[in-house]
């Protein structure tokens, strides 16, 4: 166990520097020049101007020194400086990122709490009703456009019904809350401002449905598949001959065996719903990282995007990461 | 008419039966309509009775078994009959008096113990969980008890074990844990499904042992499930011969494996060959197919197989009826009380003379084989798996020489060697008089015609998606045996002539046909090129007896007509002796024992071989149980591989003996040939 750990550890550790020498190697090399978006036409038409911005930003130095200073920068925190809004990246995303790891959480939580249990339930009673529900989901789920879904969601529940609030994380008349976190649940439940916690809570509803219909009807349809495979074993037959509870043979016996799969597509799930927002935060006006991201690549803004690719690649490595350990914890032939 | 059976009379216990199955029919509903599996079926187990049913695949036995468990699963219905356990209707329990009494009153073990244990669950709680959920035990006393039954099914370490996962165990000892569940509640009524089926000969051995065993120590009944009459002649009193989803024939085991009086169990006890049968003696075989399950003839429904047919037989579906004082048999012939005549001894039994100075076909020496294992810590050195280590081999032409040994001895790998589908790790081999050791693909490439492969699953070997035709005209066209697709496709009708398929199937794809049709593929693909040796590896151990006795006897006729030689490898000690000149005995990668199949196998002169031969299932038989398991081929034991399981181990034996010849024509790697006597009851 101890060294299935170790190893994995190692090979994140090999694939972060990998992901950065790709990072930087994609911003370094691709055409478009950074300097000329951000000076304009006028600016950029005078030689000097140009170059001086060149080696303020050290465009001018070569390569390989380029990326020593990108690693060494990476080391000590430094994602550098935006080019767009003149602040250090670190702190942009800072800034962005909470909104969006607070979306995220609460649609990967909701992900879980429809997906699981409908997957299951579709599997036991397979070509039920239950079932058919489960197909028609997933299938809506996965096929409507996320911007179709979210304008629909608007109109309905906001627009029509006036059961939900508008976009945004809070009313916006509120205070959003001076918090340590960020994360507007956390922040408003510490300070125990119980009226804030439920404005944003509200607010949380429509968004997150919409950023994880697509996951649950992945999940849905991962979950049904395995636990059908699991259920057809013969280890559920045998557990049938000895007459145990059909609950305790699809929660003890078939259950644990489907995880494996589940949680691997759990796991990208969650990195794709940390990374993939950037529909649902506009449509909704959600303060995160996915309209940041949108913003930077609009200006070209090469150090918040190189910093942003990073934060993300980072994101992916850690719950792939997660999901290698809980393999470990969730299949004793792993661990060796 | 089967329904209204006289009831059979139980001489010897007059208790109330323990199972009373009467008229069951069970059916898989399917598009083209319910397919009978079980039809019209009626038994009973008395207290403390073991009961075997005997069938080739698809007689409906299993689903039997199934269906008095009510185990089924769609598309299976029961659609008529009754079962009774001590009184009760089963068929009539509801779903929580059936889970009260499944795996408490009644238990059933299945057939594969590599996948019928929950990988992610710990032996323990497996073997606790129905203790405790049918309130036999609570959990402090339940944990006691396991270990207790763990050590009782001879599982040994049983503290450590019960805290381990499946994965660390052998196939034998999974099925102990198995038997350990069946059992863990003290059943009146045991069910086992082929539950020796994957497992090794001196390891089946070893659990036939158990379930006698526990029938005599607890007095459990027991219904064993099994396509080998041997097996249940083991350990069950009685049998009932399934065929075409009906009982056949009902009687004695040792009955009817000395005098059957159904003309399919008459074939089932002769398609198999024993250790004791006459040398060279052709196995009988029955033609044919089980009829359509769909719509069965009104008919004896084995009429269109049966060698012993008469007008009747055609006409009218022949009930069950007593044909001898505690015998049922389902056949107008025997009907009478008349037995059954022994087939006919084959008249070329001769034929297996040796030329004397035959020319050497193949010649191995020193052959090793180590494979790569895995790394012990990330940058720590591989393990080594020592699958062959140091054989030597001889086959001159026309000879047929026999590897057997239980799996994991390296058996396979050799015939991988010898082909050259590996490279040996050292050691030589020579074919024809050529140095292959080392050839090329492109060097091996003029020598393939002539050393041709068959390989033991005919479903795996054969691309599904190439027609048959196509499938045997590859290697013609790929050696340039033929000029043109019409000169190929006249000598692929040759070829399915000698194997003695219909030249009309050729146009077939290879899921179109059975089991043994598949094989005999196999075996016209590597007859396509003209082979001097045929390397078969366990051609016939996926295919049912009587299919095995029709592909033995053509494998057979093959080396007669065209001359062949063949490298023939199997586990099933009686067919090797009955196809093969010569056998050598494989254990961990090395040769035991070699000499001439007859007498090797008559009089046995190592250790490994006696209780390798006394582990064969044959009724009468007085068993060599060895302990144990043959060790891991990570790391092989100092001195004589085989004397941490030998009965008669010396001091001595930590210095390997070699392969010596200790009398004309016989080899042997033991210090003491001969030393270790075959017990009682063997053939002399």
């Amino acid at each position: 166990m101890p060294r299935y750990i170790a190893t994995r550890l190692l090979a994140a550790a090999v694939m972060a520097l990998l992901a950065s020498l790709v990072v930087f190697l994609i911003s370094a090399l691709v055409p478009g020049d950074p300097v000329l978006a951000q000076l304009g036409d006028i600016l950029a038409s005078n030689p000097v101007t140009v170059a001086e911005w060149r080696a303020r930003w050290g465009l001018d130095l070569p390569l390989w020194e380029r990326y020593g200073i990108f690693l060494n920068g990476l080391a000590h925190g430094d994602l550098g400086i935006s080019i767009a809004t003149r602040r250090p990246v670190l702190e942009d995303i800072a800034q962005y990122a909470p909104a969006t790891l607070e979306l995220a959480t609460v649609s990967f939580l909701l992900t879980l709490a429809v997906g699981v249990p409908l997957g299951i339930a579709a599997a036991v009673w397979r070509d039920s009703w239950v079932d058919s529900l489960a197909r028609a989901i997933s299938l809506l789920g996965v096929s409507a456009p996320t911007f179709w879904l979210a304008f629909i969601m608007l109109a309905i529940f906001y627009g029509g019904l006036e059961w939900a609030p508008g976009p945004g994380r809070m009313d916006p008349i509120a205070f959003p809350p001076e918090g340590p976190t960020g994360l507007f649940l956390v922040d408003t439940a510490l300070q125990q401002d119980w009226e804030g916690f439920r404005d944003c809570a509200a607010h949380l509803v429509l968004p997150s449905i919409v950023l994880a219909a697509a996951t649950i009807g992945l999940i849905t349809r991962t979950t049904r598949a395995a636990m059908l495979d699991s259920l057809g074993q013969d280890y559920v037959r045998v557990s049938r001959a000895k007459g145990l509870k059909e609950r305790a043979i699809v929660m003890r016996h078939a259950l644990p065996n489907a995880l494996v799969p589940v949680v691997t597509l759990g796991g990208l799930a969650f990195a794709n719903l940390l990374a993939g927002a950037v529909m649902t935060e506009t449509v909704f006006a959600w303060p995160g990282l996915g309209r940041y991201t949108f913003r930077s690549a609009a200006a070209l803004d090469f150090p918040a995007i190189m910093g942003i690719t990073l934060v993300v690649s980072a994101t992916y490595l850690l719950v792939n990461l997660l999901v290698d350990l809980s393999y470990a914890a969730l299949d004793p032939r792993v661990r060796r | 008419m089967d329904g209204s059976l006289p009831k059979r009379e139980e001489a010897a216990s007059t208790a109330a039966p323990v199972l009373d199955v009467e008229d069951l029919r069970t059916v898989f509903l399917t598009d083209a309509g319910a397919v009978r599996a079980v039809d019209g079926v009626s038994f009973s187990v008395g207290p403390g009775e073991t009961l075997g049913i005997v069938g080739e695949s698809g007689s409906g036995k299993s689903v039997t078994a199934l269906s008095l468990m009510r185990l089924l699963e769609e598309p299976a219905r029961i659609i008529g009959g009754a079962v009774r356990f001590q009184g009760r209707d089963v068929l009539a329990m509801s779903g929580a008096e059936l889970r009260a009494w499944r795996g408490d009153r009644a238990a059933m073990v299945f057939q594969d113990p590599m996948t019928g244990l929950n990988p992610v669950i710990r032996i323990l709680r497996q073997v606790t969980e129905h203790m405790i959920s049918h309130g036999r035990q609570t959990p402090a006393k339940a944990r006691v008890r396991a270990v207790e039954l763990l050590r009782r099914m001879g599982v040994a370490a049983p503290e450590r074990a019960a805290a381990s996962f499946p994965h660390q165990f052998s196939g034998g000892m999974r099925q102990r844990v198995m038997l350990a569940i069946g059992v863990a509640n003290d059943p009146v009524l045991l069910i086992a499904d082929e539950p020796t089926t994957a497992l090794d000969v001196t390891v089946q051995a070893q659990i036939l042992d158990l379930l006698r065993n526990l029938n005599a120590e607890f007095g459990t009944a027991m219904i064993l499930i099994s396509h080998d009459l041997g097996v249940i002649g083991t350990v069950c009193r009685r049998v009932a011969v399934m065929y075409a989803g009906e009982v056949v024939e009902e009687a004695e085991t040792e009955a009817v494996l000395t005098d059957p009086r159904h003309p399919y169990s008459w074939a089932l006890v002769n398609a198999v060959p024993r250790l004791d049968s006459p040398a060279g003696t052709r196995l009988t075989s029955i033609e044919g197919a089980p009829p359509d399950a769909l719509h069965p003839p009104p008919a004896c429904r084995f009429v269109a197989r049966c060698p012993f047919r008469i007008s009747r037989c055609g006409q009218e579906h022949p009930p069950l009826m007593e044909v001898a004082p505690g015998r049922r048999a389902r056949c107008w012939v025997t009907a009478d009380g008349r037995s059954l005549p022994p087939p006919p001894v084959a008249a070329e039994a001769a034929a297996r003379e040796q030329e004397a100075d035959a020319p050497l076909l193949l010649e191995a020496n020193g052959l090793v084989k180590h494979f790569p294992g895995a790394r012990s810590s990330f940058f720590g050195p591989r393990a080594v798996v020592h699958a062959v280590n140091g054989v030597d081999l001889r086959l001159v032409r026309g000879e047929s020489l026999g590897i057997v040994g239980e799996s994991g001895c390296g058996k396979s790998t050799l015939a991988r060697l010898v082909t050259r589908l590996h490279e040996p790790t050292s050691g030589t081999v020579r074919f024809e008089g050529q140095d292959i050791t080392h050839a090329s693909p492109a060097e091996m490439r003029p020598l393939r015609p002539r050393l041709q492969m068959v390989f033991q699953d005919p479903y795996a070997s054969l691309n599904p998606r190439m027609r048959v035709r196509d499938i045997l005209a590859e290697p013609l066209m790929a050696h340039g045996r033929a000029g043109n697709r019409a000169e190929a496709d006249r000598r692929v009708l040759d070829l399915m002539g000698t194997v003695g398929l219909k030249p009309e199937w050729a146009a077939r794809f290879p899921h179109e046909f059975s089991g043994g049709q598949r094989q005999r593929i196999s075996i016209a693909r590597a007859l396509a090129l003209d082979p001097a040796l045929v390397v078969a590896d366990e051609p016939v151990s996926a295919l049912d007896v009587n299919v095995q006795a029709q592909v033995l006897n053509l494998m057979l006729d093959l080396r007669q007509r065209l001359g062949l030689s063949y490298l023939f490898i199997a586990h099933d000690l009686a067919v090797v002796r009955a196809f093969c000149d010569r056998v050598a005995v494989m254990y961990l990668g090395r040769i035991m024992e070699e000499g001439p199949a007859v007498a090797l196998f008559a009089r046995p002169l190592h250790p490994y071989t006696v209780a390798l031969t006394s582990a064969v299932p044959e009724p009468g038989r007085e068993r060599v149980i060895l302990g144990g398991e043959p060790p891991s081929t990570l790391k092989l034991p100092t001195g004589c591989v085989f004397r941490g399981r030998c009965p008669i181990a010396q001091p001595v034996c930590e210095e390997a003996p070699p392969l010596a010849e200790v009398e004309a024509g016989r080899r042997v790697a033991c210090h003491f040939p001969g030393a270790f006597a075959p017990p009682r009851g063997m053939p002399q």
